[in-house]
């Protein structure tokens, strides 16, 4: 059995069989477009789907389970209601803001779905720099935060969007700094390299201990980065009502929603390209077949993404200088010590190579 | 008026913002105009009335029969204490003696409301700081108190089980079996409380030295329940002043010398096993007998002032009658123990963040009704 | 201590100059019975050597009648006396007996684990006006606040004195006697 995933390849040739090249590029990119778009809808629903049914068993509940089986289609009803909303707005809203907020935080998360390598060849589009363009895209949902708070002419979405901008400013740093502790190894910043390099062993093998601090500082940053429990201190419902996205009613409200899933999935699967061998399975068990590179894939990114609920859902949340003093005073030396000591490792090959 | 309008005169980095009525961390339609400099909390001004019935008013007006269940939409989740203090001020008044049977069934259920009461404090406390699940942890233990209560007196909430002279039916043939399974069932649950929600580090952090009470502070602002406990006052009346059954029972006063939100939340959990302990001692010893004395249909108190405290979940409840003579009183006051618990809170919240006041707010335990009379 | 000796101890505090002669303080009869509902007339009773007025009468409790005037400092040395030391203030609640305004403080000390009540009123139904005991015991601010919704009774010296609970465009004071609400009043 040796299924390739080279359906890209021929409709690649063949779009360039009919058509001019420019017009062939052009059709191709609208086609990956629109795929990348229906893969961001079916995660970001199934995320919300998977959450509540995780949330409920933490919560000795059984969990939305009557639309569709085991309430599959439950989330895609809720989208629909959300649609079918009015959407409300304050009277003394900055409009333009405050309408192009969510489109800020919706867009980074896509644009940063595109340079996730799902397996070798469901890879939309393999930069040198992929990590340095996760990190810079994914920062740029703060400003739709900030602006969405700011624009909505009202105090709690401000107080809101001003803890957000904190926050996230902060674990800007840690993230950006566990991925380079293991960007030593790799010597690269190409996702497709990095996951070649793991050919002989994951990250956290080869890394070790500082490995697996990194990566620890990195959970911890990357929950706080999408502004999940313990870190929701944006939303915090019992301080601030709803945070940032309190005036944002129907769809507007659902980009919001959706693009904190798709962000977790996001973090998920960086870890999961970065530490755990993206779609490698362990030991190379099934490298004869390359289509299963997107199921190891999911499953690793998908077993980080409970450990994100786990946390979630059993955690009180953190009080917003706590947050900050966790950042600042705890996991920013720690890191830095830890690049030094990933530094030393790299330099007298220490690593353990299987 | 003489200051009728808002306080004007804040500093230009400071801004208020309104806090209710409808939030969710006032649990109910508490309205708190905070002044806010950023994060820091520098003034708490609560504004009550949204719900206010004047049950005191129209206590002026019905018999007492009427009033014992006017009671119940008070602190509705210490509805039989409040019912029971109505009750115990008019038998005393009365002069009249119920028979032990009545005695000790109501203590039972006090507590069993106490515990019931507790739980859902503890959940709602988490969601407060930010726990979701505690939430539905306090209410399946909570549910297994109120169906009970549904088996014995039909209601769940707000019950109606005494009157004054007795109880209003006997206790259900299960009630001693079920009772026992909840007592075997929730001894097992309270550590899960622990294991969920008190050693976490998060949590710890979040409550220890936040919202410090003194001693002398809690005496002075009238704190009581577990909100004086925490302090370190001994300010329990099922000890000071013993009611009902409570003479015959031995159990601890909580009480801790921490005086911040942990200790408030300490004293509560470590309530939960007293109340375990005291129902314990009573539920193998329910005195056979009547569960009533009749009283007259028109119930009419002498001329004279009765006053009478017990103690409800939240802390120290007073029933205060001036009768005239007639069958209904010429002046009734309830003495809530959420209305002095909350008068405090701009003494402990101010200096802290937002997430402290929701934090604080949660360990005084405030039901809205109950201040809102 | 007991009921007798508090007030012994607490009428010493304001001697009556009319009773100047009297060294010692004699103690008012005290009727334990309930069933004589009608109150004595005060000139039946011994010269009062003190200017407050002592009566266990209907009450399980000592009650101290105090004059408006005398009020704070009455407070004041119940709280700082060593032997007294009334520092938990329970129950505050204005009264509306008819013709009379007035307030009842109840007093309990957690070291002596004695209670007392302290009556104060006044005849004047358009601007009564009390001395705040706030300064003495700090829950005493809401319920003053209270009060004041209620029953229209102002207090000196009160250090934020405005409606808590009702609206401040409201007209009357709904626990008055003589308040009328026609449509919301549901009266028997």
């Amino acid at each position: 059995m040796n299924i390739s995933l080279s359906i890209t390849k021929s409709i690649h040739d063949w779009l360039y069989n009919i058509m001019p090249e420019g017009a062939a590029s052009i059709v191709e990119m609208v086609l990956i477009g629109l795929v990348y778009l229906a893969i961001f809808a079916i995660a970001g629903l199934f995320l919300v789907l998977l959450e509540r049914r995780v949330a409920a068993w933490f919560q000795l509940r059984i969990g939305p389970n009557r639309v569709g089986f085991q309430g599959l289609l439950q989330t895609m009803a809720d989208a629909l209601k959300l649609l079918s909303k009015e959407l409300t707005g304050t009277v003394k809203a900055d409009k333009f803001l405050y309408n192009l907020a969510p489109y800020f935080v919706i867009i980074s998360s896509l644009m940063a779905l595109a340079v996730i390598p799902f397996t070798k060849e469901f890879h939309a589009f393999d930069i040198n720099i992929g990590i340095f363009f996760l990190i810079a895209v994914s920062s740029i949902g703060v400003i739709g935060i900030l602006l969405g708070g700011w624009a909505s002419n009202n105090k709690f979405a401000l107080i809101g969007a001003m803890r957000s901008g904190v926050q996230t400013i902060s674990y800007e740093l840690s993230i950006g700094l566990s991925l380079l502790t293991m960007i030593l190894i790799t010597g690269s910043l190409q996702l497709s390299e990095i996951v070649e390099v793991q050919k002989s062993g994951w990250l956290i093998v080869q890394g070790h201990v500082p490995a697996i601090i990194a990566f620890m500082i990195y959970m911890i940053a990357g929950t706080a980065e999408t502004n999940r429990a313990p870190f929701d201190m944006v939303e915090a419902e019992s301080e601030l009502g709803a945070g940032f996205h309190t005036e944002y009613s129907g769809m507007k409200f659902a980009y919001f929603f959706l693009a904190e899933f798709i962000n977790m999935f996001l973090i998920a699967a960086i870890a999961t390209t970065i530490f755990f061998g993206g779609w490698l399975s362990p030991f190379g068990i099934t490298e004869s077949i390359p289509w299963l590179g997107v199921l190891w894939f999911l499953g690793k990114t998908l077993t980080l993404v409970f450990l994100m609920m786990w946390f979630r859902w059993t955690f009180p949340r953190l009080r917003v200088d706590q947050l900050l003093t966790l950042e600042w005073k705890y996991l920013l030396p720690i890191n830095l010590v830890n690049i030094v000591i990933m530094a030393i490792i790299v330099w007298l090959n220490l690593t353990i190579q299987i | 008026m003489e200051t009728t309008t808002i306080n004007n005169n804040f500093k230009s980095e400071e801004y208020f913002i309104n806090m209710g009525p409808q939030h969710p961390a006032t649990h109910g339609v508490l309205r708190l105009i905070l002044t806010i400099d950023g994060e820091i909390i520098k003034k708490v001004e609560p504004d009550l009335g949204y719900i206010h019935r004047s049950i005191e008013k129209m206590c002026e007006r019905d018999s007492y029969q009427q009033i014992v269940h006017l009671t119940d939409r008070m602190d509705y989740l210490s509805s039989h204490i409040n019912n029971e203090a109505v009750c115990l001020t008019v038998e005393n008044a009365l002069e009249l003696e119920v028979p032990d049977r009545v005695k000790v069934i109501r203590t039972i259920i006090g507590e069993l409301t106490r515990i019931a009461s507790h739980c859902l404090w503890w959940g709602v406390m988490g969601m407060d700081v930010g726990a979701l699940t505690t939430y539905f942890y306090g209410f399946r233990d909570r549910e297994m108190i109120n169906d009970i209560f549904e088996e014995t007196c039909g209601a769940r909430l707000t019950m109606n089980y005494n009157v004054p002279g007795g109880l209003m039916f006997d206790i259900h043939p299960n009630f001693v079996k079920r009772t026992k399974d909840f007592i075997t069932h929730f001894k097992t649950k309270i550590p899960e409380y622990d294991r969920l929600l008190t050693g976490n580090v998060i949590f710890q952090k979040r409550m220890k030295g936040v919202g410090i009470l003194t001693r002398e502070d809690a005496i002075s602002f009238g704190a009581s329940g577990p909100v004086g406990r925490g302090s370190g006052y001994s300010c329990d009346v099922r000890k000071h002043h013993p009611y009902s059954a409570l003479d015959k029972v031995t159990f601890n006063e909580a009480i801790k010398t921490g005086g911040d939100s942990l200790a408030r939340y300490e004293v509560r959990i470590q309530e939960l096993w007293e109340s375990l302990s005291i129902i314990e001692q009573l539920i193998d010893n329910i005195p056979g007998g009547e569960h009533r004395v009749t009283t007259k249909a028109v119930i009419k108190l002498p001329k004279g002032e009765f006053y009478q405290k017990v103690e409800t979940a939240r802390g120290e409840f007073g029933v205060y009658i001036i009768s005239t003579g007639t069958k209904s009183p010429y002046r009734l006051k309830f003495r809530s123990p959420g209305f002095s618990n909350l008068s405090l809170l701009n003494h402990i919240a101010v200096g802290g963040k937002i997430g402290d006041l929701v934090a604080t707010m949660a360990t005084l335990d405030l039901v809205i009704p109950d201040i809102d009379r | 201590m007991t009921n007798e000796a508090l007030q012994n101890l607490i009428g010493s505090w304001f001697p009556n100059p009319e009773a100047g002669k009297v060294s010692e303080v004699e103690v008012v009869k005290v009727s334990e019975t309930e069933d004589d509902s009608e109150e004595k007339p005060k000139a039946q009773e011994p010269v009062n050597p003190s200017l407050l007025e002592f009566t266990k009468e209907e009450s399980q409790f000592l009650n101290i009648i105090v004059k408006p005037g005398q009020l704070h400092s009455l407070m004041s040395q119940l709280k700082s006396n060593e032997q007294t030391h009334f520092d938990y203030l329970f129950c505050l609640s204005g009264v509306d007996w008819g013709e009379e305004l007035g307030v009842v403080y109840h007093l309990e000390s957690t070291s002596h684990r004695h209670s007392l009540v302290v009556k104060v009123k006044t005849k004047d139904r358009e601007d009564p006006r009390f001395d705040s005991v706030c300064d003495i015991w700090a829950t005493a601010e809401f319920h003053e606040r209270e009060v004041l919704d209620f029953f229209g009774i102002k207090f000196s010296n009160h250090p934020n004195l405005k409606y808590l609970i009702l609206t401040e465009d409201w007209e009357g004071f709904p626990l008055r006697k003589d308040y009328v609400d026609e449509i919301n009043m549901i009266v028997k």
